[in-house]
């Protein structure tokens, strides 16, 4: 089930620091939206913001409000631990849990849902997850092997497998491909394009080839000068940001006469 | 518009869950202990401290059945880990408390110039003081540490730099299978050791300070090499390819690159290290002696230590014991306060060397 | 030939620039692995020793037949001090594990980051406290103090089936029973494990423990599924530290624990088995001939076991390593 994301006035802190200034923004269900911009401009703690990763961080607050399909994430009634199982993230680096098995770490998040998972249903869930990020026929004969001995891009693709595993609404990419190589970035890209048909894809990448590759809808932040909070600067359809953008900005950064 | 309302309504459910309001535990802590007392008051017998550990156990059996029935099985866990981790944090104050306050309020008594002014010499009874088994447990740790430090930190290093390749992998191997077994020697065995080497090259019979050194660097040998590999290991190899990058070469790259980066956990280790040994009564026993006066020499004559010296007063006091005791007490705090500074001054030391960096 | 010229090939036939070649710098590689080198086999010579001089010592003991041995036939007389020094730190290891492993939590990931550091150091001023002091407080303050509760524990639950194997018997006046020494010899523990253990779990990689939150972990899932796994390897081994420290502490047990004749499991009597390292301490000054090669002997066995129990741990390790965080 893929929903709709708005934000509203989202101001972010780092205990004192003001990271992000007053995005307004919405993302459509079934698309891909990618976040660019320079690095430290808050695309990444706007990223976080959406499944309140970024409390991770002791000091980190926010202000404004970010309604998913009509209900507000920073209502004093939510729970963090729920909204995390809805919107759904994978992180720059491949994290699988060293200590489990491949099908061990597509479970993972399954088996805190679940008290009793059968041994029927878990296998189901597994191949149904691999499959859906790509990775079923590399890894189906070593299931029971450490997820860290497959390589840097399967091993993206396992998290990808374990994050939708959940079944979540959203799905949170934080540069997934920086730390992998062209063949397996082009593998990842080809994976979004597919996860779209099922969920709400947000991608942040400093590739921008890549977002306008992958995404239907793009938006741009920047930093108005240094030690100044970042800003969402323009948001548009990904065709209207690369050829006919609104703002000098944005067609400075995207034909790299940006600084 | 009617359908966004009620599409609305529906994830709200899934979002949100029921949460306990912010001063329910401290009601519930006080409603427990209070309950606990109740109950226990009914019995004769009830001690205050079977009072606290019946309410706590009160509060976290209701704490988590109130979670659970309200906010749900997974928060009720959380919410259980939370309270007894916290419990057992306090749980492990008290013995360091009762400690401290026993040893300060016991030790006071004789905690005076007398006793840091002589020695035992000509004493029986009242007076007199530990003078001579202070600068004996000074030197003899001294001692130790500075036949074990430079050992266990050069062979953390070479199990760590060197011993990854080749013939000194084997070696390196043995070593960290047999710096185990050194672990497992227990002091007594260690100081046993330590008399019956001394005996066979001074005479039978012999006590002397170097001695009650020896047993304990077998002791403190293990633990600076394991504590030192440990840190050594959490160094990253991005470090070290670095500075190779650099043309750096090897032994350079140790001394300024990863030696400095693990200062502080070498210098933790160290500290805990002289803690452990400092402490030592049995090895000294039968190594060092005891003696009423001072001798500084550590080749020759017995050397009274501070853990020998309380020992003995507690354990053989004359016909009135009460001065006999209170000497002890002020050995231990004594002891205390000596481990405590040097504690301290390792963590400046830690502090101070540490790479300025946070988690 | 003259040494001040600019020309490199003067000097060395290759043709590589000086640059590259080899100097004198290697020297220091050389000096500073030798030293190394030397280092660790000094530890081998040492531990050679120290198993010369056990062995040595003991085999007079083991060979003699049992009615020459001033202590009686070596076995049946050392058994039950075995006995005795593995359950008490095994109790103390029941008591202090679960403790200290809170601890580490409560410091690394629930107490505010503020705090943490300081009520490490807290902790950590526990290891500070030498055995001979523990001794004094643990007759003193501690048995004292929980002697009413073995008297009630003996009253009530001592008499049934099989409580009564453990609470059973002659409840002590003094509370200076088994029971107390393996909580003195806990509370000995508790800082060594804490310590390592801490240092562990803060080790954790941070990608690991996000990945788990952002699946929609608690924090306490969060801790079983990314924190807990990942620290195992060095928890066992803090454990083992902590169990070294126990098996072979000597002074505490011997002023604490009021001992008897024999090995029995229950824990609120006033006639205790005794620990094998105890038990040295109490006789080594008055024994003579083949009695101290038989205390050496015991010395012996009192190894044997640790270094089981260290072996036990590396396979513990060594099985797990495969799954284990560190590349």
């Amino acid at each position: 089930m893929s929903k709709r994301i708005e934000i509203k006035d989202l101001n972010i802190y780092y205990g004192k620091f003001h990271a992000v200034k007053d995005v307004n923004m919405v993302i459509e269900p079934r698309s891909v939206t990618a976040f660019i911009g320079s690095s430290g401009c808050g695309k990444s703690t706007v990223l976080r913001s959406l499944n309140r990763m970024h409390e991770v961080i002791p000091g980190a607050y926010c202000e404004g409000s970010v309604l998913l399909d009509g209900v507000d994430l920073y209502d004093q009634a939510v729970d963090p631990v729920r909204v995390r199982r809805h919107v759904g993230m994978v992180f720059q680096r491949p994290n699988p849990f060293p200590t489990m098995s491949i099908k061990e770490n597509v479970l993972a998040g399954v088996r805190l849902n679940k008290a009793r998972l059968t041994r029927a249903e878990g296998d189901e869930i597994v191949e149904k997850s691999l499959k859906g990020a790509n990775l079923w026929n590399e890894v189906k004969d070593r299931l029971d092997r450490p997820g860290s001995g497959l390589s840097g891009g399967q091993q993206q693709r396992l998290c990808i497998a374990r994050a939708i595993a959940v079944a979540p609404d959203v799905l949170l990419m934080d540069e997934p491909c920086s730390a992998l190589d062209p063949i397996s970035t082009l593998a990842i890209e080809d994976l979004i394009k597919e996860l779209k048909e099922t969920y709400t894809v947000v991608i942040v990448t400093h590739n921008m080839q890549q977002a306008a590759r992958v995404s239907d809808q793009t938006a741009f932040f920047n930093l108005k000068e240094h030690g100044k909070p970042g800003e969402l600067i323009e948001i548009g359809s990904t065709e209207k940001i690369f050829h006919n953008p609104d703002q000098k900005a944005t067609e400075d950064y995207i034909t790299g006469r940006f600084g | 518009m009617h359908g966004t309302i009620s599409s609305a309504q529906k994830p709200r459910n899934i979002l949100t869950s029921a949460q306990l309001p912010k001063y329910t535990s401290i009601a519930m802590l006080v409603a427990s202990m209070a309950v606990a007392f109740g109950v226990l008051a009914l019995f004769e017998s009830a001690t205050g401290l079977m009072g606290v550990l019946l309410g706590s156990l009160i509060y976290l059996v209701s704490n988590y059945a109130l979670s659970a029935s309200v906010e749900g099985p997974r928060k009720a866990k959380d919410r259980l880990a939370l309270n007894i981790v916290t419990a057992f944090f306090i749980l492990a104050l008290f013995p360091l408390v009762s400690v401290i306050w026993g040893t300060l309020s016991k030790g006071i008594a004789r905690f005076d110039g007398e006793f840091f002014g002589s020695s035992m010499r000509n004493i029986v009874g009242e007076g007199g003081g530990a003078v001579h088994a202070i600068w004996g447990t000074l030197i003899i740790t001294g001692l130790a540490t500075l036949i074990s430090v430079p050992i266990g930190i050069l062979t953390a290093i070479f199990l760590v730099e060197y011993g990854g390749s080749g013939k000194a992998a084997t070696l390196a191997r043995l070593i960290r299978f047999l710096v185990d077994v050194m672990t497992g020697i227990p002091s007594i065995v260690a100081g046993l050791f330590a008399y019956t080497i001394f005996s066979i090259l001074m005479g039978p019979g012999t006590n002397n300070g170097l001695s009650g050194a020896s047993a304990l660097s077998v002791l403190m040998i293990p633990t600076v090499v394991r504590s030192t590999e440990e840190m050594l290991r959490l160094v990253p190899n991005e470090l070290r390819e670095a500075s190779y990058a650099l043309g750096v070469p090897k032994y350079r790259t140790i001394w300024k690159i990863v030696l400095p980066t693990s200062i502080a956990g070498i210098v933790t280790g160290v500290v805990l290290g002289i803690a452990r040994v400092i402490g030592e009564t049995a090895p000294l026993l039968v190594t060092a002696g005891i003696t009423a006066s001072m001798n500084l020499n550590p080749l020759a004559n017995p050397m009274a230590t501070l853990p020998v010296f309380v020992y003995y007063e507690y354990t053989t006091p004359g016909a009135d014991p009460t001065p006999y005791i209170d000497r002890a007490w002020s050995g231990a705090l004594t002891l205390i306060i000596i481990v405590m500074g040097l504690n301290l001054i390792g963590r400046l030391i830690a502090w101070k060397f540490a790479p300025k960096a946070g988690r | 030939m003259t040494t001040d010229t600019r020309e490199p090939r003067v000097d060395e036939p290759s043709s590589a620039p000086t640059s590259l070649l080899r100097d004198r710098r290697r020297f220091g590689d050389s000096l500073f692995k030798g030293v190394a080198t030397g280092s660790g086999t000094l530890i081998l010579i040492i531990l050679a020793a120290v198993a010369t001089f056990l062995v040595g010592l003991s085999i007079p003991a083991l060979t003699a037949p049992g009615d020459e041995l001033p202590y009686g036939p070596f076995w049946s007389w050392v058994f039950p001090y075995a006995a005795g020094t593995v359950w008490a730190a095994a109790l103390a290891m029941l008591f202090a594990v679960p403790v200290a492993i809170g601890v580490a939590l409560f410091i690394t990931h629930f107490a505010p980051r503020r705090l943490a550091q300081g009520l490490g150091y807290i902790i950590d001023l526990l290891a500070a406290v030498p055995s001979v002091v523990f001794g004094l407080w643990g007759i003193n303050v501690l048995a004292p103090m929980v002697q009413p509760i073995y008297g009630w524990l003996n009253s009530t639950v001592g008499s049934w089936p099989v409580f009564s194997l453990i609470f059973g018997g002659q409840v002590s006046g003094t509370g200076r029973t088994i029971l107390t020494v393996a909580l003195v010899l806990a509370v000995m523990c508790l800082p060594i494990i804490t310590a390592v253990t801490r240092e562990v779990f803060l080790q954790t990689p941070r990608l690991h423990e996000e990945a788990s939150l952002a699946l929609g972990a608690t924090r306490w899932e969060m801790i079983r599924q990314a924190v807990l796994p990942f620290g195992t390897p060095g928890l066992v081994s803090a454990c083992m530290l902590g169990l070294g420290r126990a098996l072979g502490e000597t002074m505490a047990v011997a002023m604490v624990l009021s001992p008897g004749a024999g090995f029995h499991f229950q824990l609120l009597t006033s006639s205790n088995p005794n620990s094998i390292a105890a038990n040295i301490a109490l006789q080594f000054p008055e024994a003579f001939g083949l009695g101290r090669n038989q205390l050496i002997a015991s010395g012996l066995v009192l190894f044997v076991i640790t270094l089981i129990v260290n072996m036990a741990a590396r396979a513990i390790v060594a099985r797990r390593a495969e799954f284990s965080g560190a590349n």
